[in-house]
């Protein structure tokens, strides 16, 4: 039974099969009750599970993320929004030096099923502290997992299984695609929450994105097919663990491989993956493995954020340069 | 029956505390009228900033509950003696073992990290009133929070004290089973633990159970955003948690003037609840006002603070060295007002307890020593695969990864099965 819907309702809806289904899961944070959040991720939850259950709270991040923590001590799988990227600072001790610590702090005796929902990134013309890419930050962090959906049938199945993790795990919710819409099956066998796929297939050269930067991919690949060239594009949806055995046998098949992201090139998660894939594919390599993403710089004003990520042209010319090896 | 929270916050005296205990306000005020007494100007400034400097100063001088006075006599008090009425001499006795047993505990693990047995030790020295008191005054179902320094408390708890001693020797990071005794594992950030605590009441709440929750922290602490956010969550979902702030005066080489211009009790009221200032060093007094807290908690009547006015008789840790920052003068008054001696001044005075008491508890005490001493000792070092356990619940493919090449590289040595290493 496939529904067509965008990521946000995609979410709702995960939200709220998973409120139905475990009594333990709660759902918190800034304006997430009445309002719905400001995105409407949470529209409606609040009033059907009740202020127990859908928890508005007061404007602290770190004690959104502290408490979170009690409850899932006390046997609770909270699901805590954080409203914007560039607010989870405020909670970032709590998540990196007990929420992700925790289950190796106790040698194993203590759980920490907690979800930390980010919308994050670009392009929807927002103000400073609105727009950014922090997935890095938290991925240097051992405790954590990181994934982030491309497309409404992923958040989906995504967060479901991010719920059921008894591993801390922070969901980061691609802004800009909030809106987009895509066919979720509720009754799917999804696929496994770290595993990248390939969501097109090419020969001479493979693009890695994750969340916000698969659509624009995807668009680069078919731009590069007018041109006669053969892109494979892979969603990695995980950013740790990061699935490399598929960016490898990706790369092992068309020898080149082009990183995109949102987030700062520098000490981003494509450094990451060029210097294993460099380790685990030296030899099969045609041309080193290059990077397009942010600068080493805040994020820009609304007016030059264009300027800032990557489009359609800076992969293209990535690919290129790729190609020219 | 409950003590009206105003009553515990109540201005008794003229300036000082009202300075303190109505805030800024009537503290801008006080400076200004000492300002315009004086005299003119530029050194006006000056004066007024001594004179609220000095106004705060004032205001943290102690207006406390007690029981027991330091020379060991038992003082009425109205609002807390009900919570103490069946405390029986053998209660008593208990709670003067707990003290001793928990002094010696500690000093044992100073001797043992002066010599190279423990890396690190944080000493309770002096607190052992604020902590026994508090930790005898839960309940089985209750949860404890703690800090990095209670080991009276852990020691109420039934957590075997040996079990505290990993982490300071570098061979786990807790070392315990938190949901063995509801006692978490220490935390070393400072006042990170209120929101967890904060957090497990609200569970409690949820769960429709009336147990409580104490969390442990430090005058330092009260400084940090976790704490007051902790007091913020608290307080607008009525948590049934009782914040237990040991006040031991210092902040590593920081005094408590450094972290607030008002006593810290008196936090609470800006954040609607309760708060109460107790001698830390009366056991009887920290048991009462405890259990008045966690009776308020367990009622649905949410969170208390309670400032346990106390010291710190030695270092921050072994790694400090408190001579550069405080007299000696300072240690020696508060010498005096021993948490130990002071009951058993009383326990003699009352003939609660005999010489065959006290010598069988030094007996037990010795055995203590000995027995912490041989179980630090004895203790083995983790296995080096213990870097990989445990990171994840449900695993991770880099830390397998990982896992596999540190597998790789140890087999490599030649000989280490047999012992070659």
């Amino acid at each position: 039974m496939a529904e067509k819907m965008a990521m946000a309702k995609a979410i709702n809806e995960s939200l709220r099969r998973a409120l139905e289904t475990d009594p333990k899961v709660l759902v918190m944070g800034e304006d997430v009750g009445k309002l719905g959040g400001v995105f409407r991720v949470t529209d409606g939850l609040q009033k059907d599970f009740g202020e127990s259950r859908v928890i508005d709270t007061p404007l602290a991040e770190s004690g959104i993320v502290g408490t979170a923590i009690g409850l899932a001590l006390r046997g609770y799988r909270p699901v805590v929004e954080i409203q914007f990227d560039g607010f989870v600072f405020p909670a970032y001790d709590q998540i990196v030096t007990q929420l992700a610590k925790m289950h190796a702090r106790s040698l194993g005796k203590v759980k920490m099923p907690v979800v930390v929902r980010i919308p994050y990134g670009g392009g929807i013309g927002a103000v400073e502290h609105h727009s950014e890419s922090p997935e890095a930050l938290f991925a240097h962090v051992a405790g954590l997992k990181i994934v982030s959906p491309s497309n409404a049938s992923d958040a989906y199945w995504m967060m479901q299984q991010a719920i059921q993790s008894d591993d801390p795990v922070i969901y980061f919710e691609p802004k800009r695609r909030y809106w987009d819409k895509a066919e979720v099956d509720a009754e799917a066998i999804p696929a496994p929450l770290h595993k990248a796929q390939v969501v097109r297939e090419g020969t001479d050269l493979t693009l890695a994105a994750y969340g916000p930067m698969v659509k624009l991919c995807q668009e680069v690949a078919n731009a590069a097919a007018e041109e006669g060239k053969s892109l494979e594009v892979l969603d990695l949806r995980s950013v740790s663990p990061l699935d490399f055995d598929t960016i490898q046998a990706s790369v092992e098949k068309t020898r080149r491989l082009v990183v995109v992201h949102e987030a700062p090139v520098f000490f981003g998660s494509g450094a990451e993956i060029a210097a294993r894939i460099t380790e685990r594919c030296f030899f099969h390599l045609e041309a080193p493995v290059l990077r397009v993403g942010g600068y080493h710089a805040p994020y820009p004003p609304a007016r030059l954020e264009e300027e800032y990520l990557p489009d359609l042209d800076r992969v293209l010319d990535a690919v290129d340069r790729s190609l020219a090896f | 029956m409950t003590v009206d929270s105003s009553a515990a916050r109540k201005p008794r005296r003229s300036a000082a505390g009202k300075a303190g205990t109505t805030g800024s306000k009537a503290g801008t005020a006080g400076a200004k009228s000492g300002t315009a007494g004086n005299a003119s100007g530029t050194t006006g400034t000056k004066r007024t900033t001594r004179t609220s400097r000095a106004a705060a100063k004032k205001s943290t001088e102690p207006e406390l509950v007690q029981l027991l006075t330091p020379e060991g006599k038992r003082v009425k008090n109205a609002e807390y003696d009900a919570y103490v009425a069946g405390v029986t001499p053998e209660d008593l006795r208990g709670l003067y073992r707990d003290m001793v047993l928990t002094r010696r505990f500690d000093a044992e693990a100073t001797a043992l990290q002066r010599q190279g047995e423990l890396g690190l030790w944080a000493s309770l020295l002096g607190q052992e009133a604020a902590q026994i008191g508090s930790g005898r005054a839960l309940r089985d179902d209750d949860y404890v929070f703690p800090t990095y320094r209670e080991h009276g408390v852990a020691w109420c708890r039934g957590v075997d004290p040996t079990n505290l001693l990993g982490m300071f020797r570098g061979v786990n990071n807790g070392g315990w089973d938190p949901n063995s005794n509801n006692f978490q594992l220490y935390t070393i950030v400072i006042g990170s633990q209120t929101l967890h605590a904060t957090g497990y009441a609200m569970g409690i709440t949820k769960d429709g159970a009336d147990s409580a929750v104490i969390a442990y922290f430090g005058d330092g602490a009260s400084s940090q955003g976790d704490v007051a956010e902790s007091f913020t969550f608290s307080a607008v979902y009525n948590a049934p948690v009782v914040f237990f702030c040991q006040n031991n005066q210092w902040a590593i080489s920081e005094p408590t003037e450094k972290q607030s211009r008002v006593p810290l009790y008196q936090r609470a009221q800006g954040f609607g609840f309760p708060g109460v200032r107790v001698d830390g060093n009366d056991v009887l007094a920290c048991l009462a006002v405890t259990r008045w807290a966690l009776e308020r908690a367990r009622s649905g009547e949410g969170p208390t603070l309670v400032e346990a006015y106390t010291y710190r008789m030695g270092a921050h840790t072994t790694s400090d060295d408190p001579t550069r920052y405080r007299h000696d003068d300072e240690r020696a008054a508060w010498e005096a007002k021993d948490p130990i001696l002071r009951l058993r001044r009383y326990l003699e005075a009352a003939n609660h307890a005999d010489e065959g008491f006290f010598a069988e508890l030094e007996t037990e005490s010795e055995a203590l020593g000995k027995r912490v001493r041989e179980a630090v000792r004895a203790m083995p070092d983790p296995d080096h695969f213990a870097i990989f356990e445990n990171v994840y619940a449900d695993g991770h493919a880099l830390v397998d990864e990982e896992r596999a090449q540190f597998a790789a590289y140890q087999a490599s040595f030649a000989d280490a099965s047999e012992g070659g290493r």
